[in-house]
């Protein structure tokens, strides 16, 4: 998700230089959070993080350089863009957050190195629906490119998965979530309950599809599987034949005037829902959030075929190597000791380790978010925004609801060229 | 032809160092042409015939990326998706370009020979470039809220009692497209057109006038065929731009139609760069093919 989020928030970049006193405040903070004694260098250190804007909030970067004394430089581009800059101009960037199903791309290019769970404080504390693809020990959807099959390298510099966990991880996590179909509550009169609903005749002209072909398809999949069309053996690496059969039935919705319009940008999907012009589409939790905080009722639908996931994680470039390397191993470090994770929180996403989490958040807040609760308060942004009045119960309901109802994981799929030529078929049908 | 008489000037003035300064003056233009523009040309038609993965792009000498683009092309019975998009494109191309072309030669004309003053001229140019003022995106966005489905046109037809249910096509449809594309891009016929006419003698107007010629002779006879230059170059601007567009379709066409960009597009964001590249220089080959026709119609260096 988070296509091209890059337009929407521009990342701030300061670059003032330190003074010593704030300088000396910054190190020692850094040693009592981080606890390692690090000695830090006497020249400024400043990290290049690429990346898609929804991670890369000014404030994280505040408050991280405030800690630590180490400034963050945001790179802001798309997703597609972190892909094709981690490929083509690795020297480029320090750290990169990146989604795990765009690594069967990016490990055998080999311009990503290992992470050295040695060296991440919290490395056995990273959630188990991403490692081991579990909540409360009970097993969850694996179709796609889910994150435990990308999770670990068998060396350091290898560009071979490993089955099992080793001391090399690709990616550590930042944020995950699953998403749905959104629908106006207030412009559809019966209940929705399945993503069968997305190409249900009664919505004609009022559906959407997001058009970025490698998620576009799994969203199609799920509401084709569940009309009991086709059944898929896994819908995040279709053989040809069911990529035929799923582009084929798109087709026919196509032509029948099935959808109002396609998106690529967060604030296309936005700007649908909120004008009217669609009422039921697959959506992204902020874009809902954003469509609610314009006065508009939307909901984030949760569904009996259950969610499409994603996560995405921190990774280094092979070059980074020296004070940087450890700096970018402190952020890392950092980043997980919860004030981030809560700020993540906040906005709807799932933090890599939440137990450091729940200490940055009011117990009311850790209710709403984590164990869907109806909010004793109302609950807020990161901004002070008002999110929810109090009484309102997150939709989809508490962590293990959403996380344990997760069908399949965004996807990289074996047949990608193919799929990619069958959906510009589709586009012009 | 020209080039012969400028051969015939070079022996005329056989003195060495002006020949060498002429080459210097030359050189700049050249490199930046060199660089820029052939370079960049030459290394997408070499790419067009390599080979490519999930991560990597692969030097070698294959076919397969054009033949992916024909493919299915040969059956007589299903339009294969090239040459439908094309169709779709072409069809854009020419609808835009007749409608950019009354309305441009309207608004050149009405600005070149019934606003008096050059003051009010520039004024009203000036008037011309408003759908420039903003950001494309914006600018297209902005269509919602009028041609949507509780846009402003719907509710003013509605409480009209013209129709009793929202109008489906006026939004995501060819006719927003075009709708859209006419906005944009009159402005690029007006201005050549404009300046084509204000180039002409009035007296032959005056002339044309005295020999018994009505006003929509003088239009036909006169006008129209010393305007030709800009009707052409106008035409250029237009029909490229439509041919390239992807960003004007997507948005107005709520990404349901298909657009030679927009597969590019898809492409290189999938690090396919070899079946983008071949995409490339097919369009390029179409665009090429209809500027060479056009100028065939209007010897452009001749008029200018």
């Amino acid at each position: 998700m988070n296509d091209e989020q890059a337009s929407a928030r521009e990342a701030d970049t300061t670059n003032a230089g330190i003074s010593r006193r704030t300088f000396i405040k910054g190190a020692v903070a850094a040693a009592g959070i981080a606890g390692f004694p690090y000695v830090h260098a006497q020249e400024k250190i400043t990290l290049r993080y690429l990346g898609t804007a929804v991670n890369q909030s000014a404030e994280i970067a505040k408050k991280f350089k405030e800690d630590t004394g180490i400034e963050i430089q945001y790179i802001p581009v798309t997703t597609d863009d972190v892909t094709k800059r981690i490929i083509t101009q690795p020297n480029s960037f320090d750290i990169v957050d990146t989604e795990y199903f765009s690594l069967k791309k990016l490990i055998p290019a080999g311009t990503l190195a290992g992470m050295d769970a040695k060296r991440i404080k919290l490395a056995d504390k990273i959630t188990p629906v991403l490692t081991k693809g579990e909540v409360n020990g009970k097993k969850i959807g694996d179709q796609g490119t889910a994150p435990k099959k990308v999770m670990f390298l068998k060396g350091a510099r290898s560009t071979e998965f490993s089955a099992t966990p080793t001391e090399w991880m690709t990616l550590i996590p930042t944020t995950y979530n699953a998403d749905t179909l959104g629908i106006r509550p207030d412009l559809i009169s019966r209940p929705v309950t399945t993503w069968a609903d997305l190409l249900d005749p009664q919505f004609k002209g009022k559906a959407a599809l997001l058009n970025i072909p490698a998620i576009g398809i799994m969203d199609a999949a799920m509401a084709i599987e569940a009309t009991g069309h086709v059944k898929y053996g896994d819908k995040g690496n279709m053989t040809k034949a069911e990529i035929d059969q799923t582009i084929k039935v798109l087709i026919e919705a196509k032509r029948a005037g099935q959808f109002r319009a396609f998106w690529r940008d967060f604030n296309e999907s936005v700007n649908l829902m909120a004008s009217g012009e669609v009422v039921i589409q697959s959506m992204w939790s902020p874009a809902v959030t954003k469509v609610r905080t314009m006065g508009i009722a939307c909901k984030f639908q949760p569904l009996k075929e259950g969610y499409r996931s994603w996560a995405s994680g921190f990774g280094f470039p092979r070059s980074l190597q020296g004070k940087k390397l450890d700096a970018a191993y402190e952020f890392v470090n950092w980043f997980q000791d919860g004030w981030a994770g809560a700020y993540l929180m906040r906005q709807g996403y799932y933090p890599g380790v939440t137990e450091t989490a729940k200490s940055h958040m009011q117990a009311y807040e850790w209710d709403y978010w984590m164990e869907g609760k109806p909010a004793a308060q109302d609950i807020k942004a990161p901004d002070g925004q008002l999110l929810e009045k109090a009484g309102t119960v997150r939709d989809g309901g508490s962590y293990s609801q959403r996380m344990g109802a997760i069908a399949c994981w965004n996807a990289v799929m074996d047949e990608n060229i193919y799929m990619v030529q069958k959906w510009n078929e589709f586009i012009a049908a | 032809m020209a080039s012969v008489e400028y051969l015939e000037q070079a022996k005329q003035t056989p003195v060495r160092h002006r020949r060498v300064s002429a080459w210097l003056q030359a050189t700049p233009l050249t490199l930046t042409f060199l660089l820029f523009f052939i370079v960049p040309l030459v290394i997408t038609l070499i790419v067009s015939f390599w080979d490519f993965n999930e991560y990597q792009i692969i030097p070698a000498f294959t076919l397969k990326n054009y033949a992916a683009i024909f493919d299915g092309c040969g059956s007589s019975t299903d339009v294969c998706v090239t040459f439908k998009t094309y169709w779709s494109t072409l069809r854009f191309c020419a609808i835009v370009w007749a409608v950019t072309l009354v309305l441009g030669f309207a608004i050149a004309y009405f600005l070149a020979f019934h606003v008096r003053t050059t003051a009010m001229q520039t004024v009203l140019f000036l008037v011309c470039t408003i759908p420039f003022w903003t950001s494309n995106v914006i600018r297209m966005i902005s269509w919602i809220p009028l041609l949507g489905r509780n846009g402003l046109v719907n509710q003013a037809l509605m409480s009209a009692h013209l129709v009793d249910r929202p109008i489906e096509w006026l939004l995501y449809s060819n006719f927003s497209v075009v709708l859209a594309f006419v906005h944009l891009y009159t402005f690029f016929m007006i201005v050549p057109i404009f300046n084509a006419m204000i180039r002409i003698d009035r007296a032959l107007l005056e002339a044309a006038r005295d020999a018994g010629a009505s006003g929509w002779q003088v239009i036909r006879e006169v006008v129209l065929p010393l305007s030709k230059t800009g009707i052409v170059i106008g035409s250029i601007f237009v029909v490229t731009i439509v041919m390239g567009d992807f960003l004007t379709v997507g948005v107005m066409g709520g990404q349901q139609i298909a657009s030679v960009g927009k597969i590019i597009q898809v492409q290189t964001g999938y690090l396919q760069f070899p079946a983008a590249a071949a995409n490339a220089i097919i369009l390029l080959a179409v665009v090429l093919m209809i500027v060479w026709a056009l100028t065939r119609v209007v010897d452009i260096r001749k008029e200018l």
